[in-house]
């Protein structure tokens, strides 16, 4: 019965996506309903030949972990892509050749520059997000995922908010805000899909078998439920037409400013530190043997964290508009979050007391350790830029894209392969990686490329900053901006090549991933796993 | 007066008071005596259920436990 209903769903889909594309406005709706069209025609046939088949119920006595296992795939898979057009658009920046004559409109570095954000925050830490919940939320709750299926429409939902929003972008589709720019109607199915995510997170905790609600959950679940609330105001727009990309903001001025940046500071507070900080309670405790430091560090950690992050947002309108008392307000509580997030850095930091002798044996926690001190590293830092007189010199400058990509490269991608690394063999039920030495290699390329990254941008950013402020004996401004332009070239440069380092590591990592998966010996079976109650 | 200046206002006083007090008493809660005994047995948490879930049955007698 259910498998009619699919049926007809999808060809409803299928036709309203065809009326959209016939009566396109746009280049870009037009492509994204076709691909709409397609996906639907494509799931049509899929469940019309798979009718019926669907008739057993899932095995409660397992661990859903097929949707981990592509989660895993997908994030490998958007690191790549998102490191190289970051890549590719920081050697755009040293050599505007690389803006292409052929390619105008479509791959400039204004074109680029939001595939780049998208990809690396929302598909590849997205999809590490997505993936590590539900294989944390089931291990920790002894329970399999809630909703059977319902994680797979979340995965497979996710990815094509990836793929909509990524062409869009190239075809000019976009809101034009920071880390929001996809249209309305991705906004909207975006919101479908996450609806289901919290559904089959929150049912999992809800049926599980452990008294406690770990940690690392709390973390996951306050992630969810704030990017649904951020994402459903800081998108509140009205389309001009139901057949074009284009709307319109329902805030205006300051206030649109204020609710952008309340958004995008807590995008960076929920979904690249909360979840993230989730990863951290569970993998480091699991890669170094032994409980998390302090538990309870670890609950203070998270209501301090939750407390204070949802008001810094303001620190990013210093100097604007926004009203003076916003603005201390945000600056007041960033400066304040700094203990928290050095409280989370010293309890990740201590679960290894006792076991320091790990970090020369193994790789996979010496990426889990580097990690959680550009955690804390970028959380002194951004404390520090949020404060007025230091914006006043950072702000605009290559010091906060140095600052972001600390706290991405260090923080989000290092536990994030980390995470893949222990994942990997669990997954695919291997004994082992495939080889130490390439995680090695791996570590070190990725070090020193954030390296190059972060302290290029320091001096460069710090360069221009004081370049932009230069005034002579009579109060006129010393450089023009082309000026800045020239002198930061060599910056540049040292910028990409850190990138050159950081990907070649990533994609030495999917080459020792798949390694694992095709060519390492099955893990063997555990003699006390088959004692049985019945 | 205008409906900003009403949430302004609440937001300063009442409001504020109310998330301090629920930030201490959140913090007061977590350290309260008797509380370490719990605290350890969660941070176990992560140990146990690696590669399958928890039996149905077993739910029963545990819940038991956690009285």
């Amino acid at each position: 019965m259910w498998d009619y209903v699919k049926l007809i769903i999808f060809a409803v889909i299928a036709v309203l996506a065809g009326i959209a594309a016939n009566n396109a406005h746009d280049l870009a709706y037009l492509v994204n309903a076709l691909t709409v069209l397609l996906v639907a025609a494509v799931m049509f046939l899929y469940t019309l030949r798979h009718m019926g088949e669907g008739g057993a119920p899932a095995p409660q006595d397992e661990y859903l972990d097929g949707v981990i296992r592509a989660g895993v795939i997908a994030t490998a898979f958007w690191g790549v892509v998102g490191f190289a057009v970051g890549t590719f658009i920081a050697f755009q920046l040293a050599f505007p050749e690389l803006n292409f004559e052929w390619a105008q409109g479509y791959l400039n570095f204004g074109k680029l520059r939001p595939l780049h954000t998208s990809a690396v925050i929302f598909a590849f830490g997205g999809n590490a997000l997505i993936a590590s919940s539900f294989y944390v939320v089931q291990r920790t709750s002894a329970a399999r995922l809630w909703g059977g299926n319902a994680a797979w429409f979340v995965f497979w939902g996710y990815q094509l908010v990836i793929v909509l929003a990524a062409t869009g972008y190239l075809l000019g589709a976009t809101q034009s805000k920071e880390y929001a720019e996809p249209e309305w109607y991705v906004d909207w199915w975006l919101t479908a899909v996450w609806v289901v995510y919290l559904a089959v997170f929150f049912g999992t905790i809800l049926k599980r078998k452990e008294r406690h609600i770990y940690v690392a959950n709390w973390f996951y679940l306050s992630f969810i439920i704030t990017i649904a609330m951020l994402h459903v105001f800081n998108n509140l727009a009205v389309p001009v037409s139901i057949f074009g990309s284009k709307s319109v903001q329902v805030f205006a001025g300051v206030q649109d400013a204020m609710t952008q940046w309340w958004y995008g500071h807590n995008a960076v507070g929920f979904f690249l530190t909360a979840g993230f900080l989730g990863m951290m309670y569970y993998f480091v405790p699991k890669q170094a043997e032994r409980p998390v430091y302090s538990y309870k560090l670890s609950i203070i950690h998270f209501w301090a964290l939750i407390f204070l992050y949802i008001w810094a947002g303001p620190h990013h309108l210093h100097y604007t508009a926004l009203p003076d008392w916003a603005q201390t307000l945000g600056m007041v509580f960033s400066v304040m979050l700094w203990m928290p997030s050095w409280g989370g850095m010293i309890n990740g930091l201590m679960t290894l007391s006792g076991a320091w002798d790990k970090l020369r044996t193994d790789p996979i926690i010496r990426m889990m350790v580097i990690s959680v001190a550009f955690y804390g590293m970028s959380t002194f830092e951004g404390p520090m830029m949020s404060i007025r007189a230091v914006n006043s010199l950072s702000h605009y400058t290559d010091w906060t894209i140095g600052h972001v990509h600390s706290g991405a490269l260090g923080w989000n991608g290092m536990i994030t392969f980390g995470m893949l690394y222990f994942l990997t063999p669990r997954l695919w039920n291997r004994e082992r990686l495939y080889s130490t030495t390439l995680v090695n290699w791996h570590f070190w390329l990725a070090t020193i490329g954030i390296v190059l990254y972060a302290a290029s941008m320091w001096v460069t950013g710090i360069m221009e900053g004081l370049m932009w402020r230069e005034v002579d004996a009579n109060g006129f401004l010393v450089n023009a901006f082309a000026d800045t332009v020239e002198a930061k070239f060599p910056m540049y440069v040292v910028r990409a090549t850190g990138g050159l380092l950081y990907i070649t590591g990533a994609l030495i990592m999917c080459f020792n991933l798949w390694k694992t998966v095709t060519s390492v010996g099955a893990r063997e079976a555990e003699a006390h796993a088959t004692i049985a109650a019945e | 007066m205008d409906t900003y200046s009403v949430l302004r206002h609440f937001a300063d006083s009442w409001g504020l008071l109310f998330m301090t007090l629920a930030f201490l008493g959140a913090i007061l809660w977590i350290l309260r005596p008797g509380s370490g005994a719990l605290h350890e047995e969660a941070a176990g948490i992560p140990f146990r259920h690696d590669d399958k879930p928890a039996p149905a049955d077993m739910a029963a007698h545990e819940k038991e436990a956690w009285k």
